[in-house]
């Protein structure tokens, strides 16, 4: 392996619902060595173990077999990689629809990988049986307090089962739960043959993949000096040009929209950061607060110097339980007078709900007047006039269903029944929803097995 | 000095964290980066959004990045899938703060522009 080697991994996906079009534009509109492509949020492993548990084939993101059928003759032809949480609480499943897929197109000889151990939700009262008691992170509670309302159950894993999976010749790899970054950091091992005790490289690649996690957030999405970002419509996906130092350079696409520089990468750095000299994955410790970065060409930042720290004993365990009901709507209110207008329709709300017998308390009810102010509550704003129309946004939330869906059917009444102008009940009568409570919990490593499957078209 | 809001000499980027958020304000230059160290307390930042934030703040600074780090323990309304507000996720917390009205020297201000 020459030391001037370089692996491009781009993120094509920054979360379940993001556009398939960045990944599609990175397939075609330029060199590629790895499409990695984040489908996973907290959330989101509760729902798939629901569907799973309807329809057993079920439970993974049925998103990545659409991809995959649009992009696998250029991935053949150009012998790109992929790397994807889209197993979810199913990835045989995922692994099974995918085959599908590439036998519909007639590929014989493609791996794919299937990495999984993550799942212990029906692992958990052997593990309480063992002493574990999964406290909550933030609150400290042990598990048993919700024990019986726990809907999904998953590890953290980290990068190097998806390495596993690259070395015994995977072009695609599908996991269920594990690190955002470990997606990039697993091609990383793969291609540099990175030791576990290299602990500045691991800390190098998790860097790179938090900067590339939320794709577009670092190319000039969601960038606080809008104006200057061009063509945003056609915004580049990022990608990671990387080097067996662990040294690396954020980039894009030539001809895409967006750009790479010092400050949009950096606002990526920040997000969802904690305490940035202390970034924990199961493969390490990155200290945010070591490494240097700089403008090499146009859109080219160069991060270098970055410092890791052994790994801890544990694995951060994802957990989400049943945790009450909510119910939201909302309708819009014209002006002349829209908010005096829309103040009187939530009053009349919470009244006629009360006539009813069913009182909310302020901790269990919520109104928003959309356009007067919601996002910066509190803080004063230059020029602001009176609006010239409001979205009445109302809610409730609590542990008794009947009382939580007995609000949604008192909002529409209220384009007949109360002041002019009232309008936009097109969604219909909100319903009641599960509230779906986040566990985090610690559990010591050696009590969770990894297994790498690959199979062939 | 000359009184500004903080986007003048700053940008933000922010984020859900738990059943808080955090705002990274990431200085516009050196020396505006200095000047917010010392400025952008804490507590400045609580009192300023109050109305959104009802826990602790706390700061942690990366002088590479030029990024201060704020923690905002209780401004999500529950957070994740409980909150029932319409920015549960805290996306706008960076453009609240971004807002806060401040009293800069004229040299970080000159540092800033272009």
């Amino acid at each position: 392996m020459s030391d001037s080697k370089k692996v491009l991994i781009a993120n094509g996906q920054g979360f379940w619902g993001d556009s398939i079009l960045g990944p599609v534009r990175l397939v075609n509109e330029g060199p590629l060595d790895y499409l990695t492509l984040d489908y996973l949020a907290e959330v989101t492993m509760s729902i798939m173990q629901k569907l799973k548990s309807r329809r057993p084939e079920m439970g993974y993101a049925t998103d990545f077999v659409k991809l995959i059928d649009r992009v696998l003759p250029q991935l053949v032809e150009k012998n790109i990689k992929v790397v994807a949480n889209a197993g979810g609480v199913n990835p045989h499943a995922c692994k099974d629809a995918v085959m599908a897929v590439i036998e519909k197109h007639g590929f014989k000889g493609i791996k794919v990988a299937v990495v999984e151990g993550d799942d212990i939700l029906d692992q958990l009262d052997d593990l309480m049986a063992k002493g574990e008691d999964m406290k909550n992170m933030d609150t400290g509670e042990p598990l048993s307090t919700v024990r019986d309302t726990v809907t999904s159950a998953n590890v953290y894993l980290g990068a190097f089962p998806i390495a596993e999976a690259l070395d015994q010749g995977a072009q695609i790899v599908i996991t269920g739960r594990g690190t955002d970054p470990g997606l990039v950091i697993g091609p990383m091992i793969h291609e540099f043959g990175w030791k576990a005790d290299e602990y500045d490289k691991i800390a190098a690649g998790t860097v790179a993949g938090h900067i590339v996690e939320c794709g577009a957030q670092c190319t000039g999405g969601n960038y606080t000096d809008w104006r200057n970002v061009p063509d945003m419509a056609r915004i580049g996906y990022p990608i990671i040009e990387a080097s067996a130092d662990g040294s690396f350079v954020v980039t894009k696409h030539e001809g895409t929209g967006g750009m790479v520089t010092v400050s949009s990468v950096t606002h990526q750095l920040a997000y969802e950061m904690g305490d940035p000299a202390n970034y924990i994955t199961p493969d390490g410790i990155a200290d945010f607060t070591s490494f240097n970065m700089e403008q090499e060409g146009p859109n080219r930042v160069r991060v270098s110097g970055v410092k890791g720290a052994p790994p801890t004993p544990t694995y951060k365990v994802s957990m989400s339980y049943h945790d009450g009901w909510k119910s939201v709507g909302q309708l819009t209110v014209s002006g002349p007078d829209a908010l005096e207008k829309a103040e009187l329709c939530a009053q009349i709300v919470w009244q006629r709900l009360a006539f009813d017998g069913f009182d909310y308390d302020a901790s269990e009810r919520m109104v928003e007047f959309v356009g007067a102010n919601v996002c910066h509550e509190g803080i004063e704003l230059e020029g602001a006039g009176e609006p010239a129309e409001i979205v009445l946004r109302m809610g409730v939330k609590g542990s008794d269903q009947e009382k939580i869906e007995r609000f949604g059917p008192e909002l529409v009444p209220l384009v007949t029944s109360g002041p002019p102008g009232v309008t936009g009940f097109a969604g219909g009568r909100p319903k009641a929803t599960e509230i779906i409570g986040y566990w985090p919990a610690l559990l010591r490593k050696e009590l969770i097995k990894t297994s790498v499957s690959v199979f062939c078209s | 000095m000359p009184i500004v809001p903080l986007s003048t000499i700053a940008n933000a980027r922010s984020g859900d964290k738990g059943e808080g958020s955090n705002v990274g304000i990431i200085g516009r230059s050196r020396p505006a980066y200095e000047f917010l160290k010392g400025a952008l307390t804490p507590d400045a930042v609580r009192v300023h959004m109050k109305q959104i934030n009802f826990g602790k703040v706390r700061r942690y600074d990366a002088d590479n990045m030029m990024v201060l780090n704020f923690l905002l323990e209780d401004s999500l309304g529950g957070g994740g899938s409980a909150s029932l507000k319409t920015d549960a996720q805290g996306k706008t917390h960076g453009l609240a703060l971004l807002r806060m009205s401040m009293e800069v020297p004229q040299n970080v201000l000159d540092s800033v522009s272009k």
